[in-house]
């Protein structure tokens, strides 16, 4: 079978799909991701509100998350999965397991990059009276936005690649469409245009964040 | 460039910034004047490594008074930061009492602290911007945390800017600006908020001698114009000769000496001080054996052609063996090793002629009195 009409009606919806997952995931994780990466730097100790015990059981959480590798994750939540969504095939139930797994990765990533931000500045911010709160909306977030973008885009990448691979589950999707077509079938031209595709989104969110990132840098 | 300096600041001092911002900022103004605006009793600080507990500070007693430019000068790990930073309690002391304008820092809940370091601004070697921000925007920074209203707030950043001479690089980014324009923009930012006092650690030691001398400077006009106290902590002696009025020397967690600078200047105590006054200990050793006196110009004579005058009227030769002589306003500062002729009589009437002239002279060699 060539690609013919109906194939790349298929296409498109997988693309669309895929977009779906990756962006609703990718904010979803931000939304815990964010607030958890800066809460591991400011209870850090020598941080600017120490919680050293909060900042342990943190880290354990989060490293326990993320030393599970994503295809046996997405196959271990299915029950957390039925239970929110009511299925566990198709896009919306992949979103569930593709949030538990980014989030985590989504705090190291914050939590790096705030890290990052130099201890002068903040010890600045402190000696002029600032709350902890205003240290972390005005100094920590502000200086280490162009770092925060570019963890976007590697996050958005990564989430991204993990979409796909929740295709061996029936996760919907380019990913879907390239195991069931290329893999299942051996239709190669399919898992071909997928695979293309998978490589062209992946290409132009990078180059997006890579883009923004440089412009909002102002420290050269 | 001073006459225009000047301007700004008249201007700034009658449209009402020395009081600004009113309320909530300022510090409690109910000390009288004489009273140190910076007290430091028995301060102890210790930091624990690795379960070793380590001395940093050691039953430090401090007092600077309101208006002063008082330098703290020691050795690299002396422990001057953590003095200074332990003064608006960015470190907490292990031990001992802070007292800034009236108020033990370690009396205060977090709240009060917040408020009463608006009233101690510091400024850093590494000037410490935000580099996301312009430079107008640095200054805006403290005035957002101190609920400055936005137009207001916007007309004190303009004025500080000009008062630093940066009105053309309101919009520059820190990156876009040298290293003594940044530490100005710091300044300004430093002052946005009407502070007390402003603590200055190293805060020259990243520029070159020009761009030191003008923030030095800057600072001292500020002091003279805005009455706010500095303090200064370096480990250069150029730094402190140049702008303090009273210096403190921390030698191995103590201060081992404090005082007038010229006092100090001229009559260095301890080794310490000694070894901070005369930077190369290696120029006294070559004086060793011979007959020699060191002048000291404490700012007390006038630039004068003292030595040219000395030997018209002792008819004596000398030899000059080191010089380090700033000319400051008029005003003569600095060292001066001469070597005395061989003829003791003619070597006393050299030393008495300085004598007479208000100079401190003190006699090296190996029949020196
Ligand atoms: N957080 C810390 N933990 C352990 N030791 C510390 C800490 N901060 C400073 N010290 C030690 O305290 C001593 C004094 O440090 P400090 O930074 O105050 O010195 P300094 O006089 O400012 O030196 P420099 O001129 O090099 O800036 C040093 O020996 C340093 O190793
Ligand atoms: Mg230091």
């Amino acid at each position: 079978m060539m690609l013919n009409s109906s194939t790349g009606i298929m296409i498109a919806k997988g693309l669309l799909e895929t977009l779906y997952m990756t962006v609703s995931s990718t904010s979803a994780a931000y939304l815990i991701g964010l607030p958890l990466g800066i809460i591991l730097v400011v209870t850090a100790e020598g941080g600017i509100l120490p919680r050293p015990a909060l900042n342990k059981i943190l880290n354990i959480v989060v490293n326990l998350t993320r030393s599970v590798p994503f295809l046996i994750l997405l196959i271990a939540v299915l029950p957390i999965t039925r239970f929110i969504t009511g299925t566990t095939i198709g896009s919306t139930a992949t979103i569930v397991p593709l949030i538990i797994a980014a989030a985590p990765f989504v705090a190291r990533l914050v939590e790096s990059s705030i890290k990052e931000v130099d201890k002068g500045i903040i010890e600045a911010g402190l000696s002029m009276g600032a709350t902890p709160f205003e240290i972390i909306t005005k100094v920590m977030i502000p200086e280490a936005k162009p770092s925060l973008i570019v963890g976007g885009a590697i996050a958005t990448t990564t989430i991204l690649g993990y979409s796909a691979m929740a295709g061996i589950v029936g996760g919907g999707g380019l990913g879907d469409i390239a195991i069931r077509y290329g893999y299942y079938r051996y239709q190669n031209d399919i898992m071909i245009a997928t695979v293309v595709l998978l490589i062209v989104v992946v290409q132009v969110f990078q180059d997006i964040g890579m883009k923004i990132s440089l412009k909002q840098d102002k420290r050269r | 460039m001073n006459a225009a300096l000047c301007g700004i600041f008249l201007k700034c001092q009658y449209s009402g910034v020395k009081n600004f911002p009113p309320g909530k900022t300022a510090l409690k103004q109910t000390m009288n004047e004489t009273s140190p605006i910076i007290k430091i009793e028995h301060f102890h600080k210790a930091f624990s490594l690795n379960g070793e507990k380590i001395t940093v500070l050691d039953d430090i007693n401090l007092e600077i008074e309101q208006g002063d430019i008082f330098g703290i000068i020691g050795e690299s790990g002396a422990g001057k930061s953590t003095l200074v930073r332990c003064m608006n309690y960015l470190e907490k002391p292990t031990s001992g009492r802070i007292i800034v304008d009236g108020q033990d820092l370690s009396r205060l809940t977090e709240g009060q602290l917040r408020e009463a370091r608006r009233g101690i601004c510091m400024i850093f070697q590494q000037f410490n911007l935000l580099m996301q921000r312009t430079a107008e925007k640095n200054i805006l920074f403290p005035l957002e945390i101190a609920g400055v209203g936005k137009q207001e707030a916007k007309a004190r950043a303009k004025e500080l800017l000009e008062l630093v001479g940066l009105s053309d690089k309101a919009d520059n980014y820190p990156s876009q600006l040298s290293g003594g324009q940044k530490q100005r923009v710091a300044i300004a930012r430093a002052l946005a908020v009407n502070p007390k006092v402003i603590l200055c650690d190293e805060a020259t030691s990243a520029l070159d001698p020009a761009t030191t001398r003008s923030i030095l400077a800057l600072l001292k006009d500020i002091n003279r114009r805005l009455g706010i106290t500095i303090v200064v902590v370096t480990h250069e002696m150029s730094v402190i000769e140049e702008i303090c009025q009273h210096v403190a020397i921390i030698d191995k967690s103590k201060i081992v000496e404090v005082g007038k600078v010229q006092e100090i200047f001229a009559h260095p105590k301890t080794a310490a001080a000694q070894r901070l006054v005369y930077p190369d200990a290696k120029m006294r050793e070559r004086f060793i054996g011979k007959r020699c006196c060191r002048i000291v110009f404490d700012g007390s004579s006038s630039y004068a052609p003292t030595v040219a005058s000395m030997i018209l009227e002792c008819k004596a030769p000398v030899n000059i063996m080191f010089a380090d002589m700033k000319d400051i306003d008029g005003v003569a500062f600095g060292e001066l090793v001469l070597q005395l002729p061989e003829d003791k009589a003619l070597a006393s009437k050299v030393v008495g002629y300085f004598r007479t002239h208000n100079l401190f002279v003190e006699e090296w060699g190996d029949d020196a009195e």
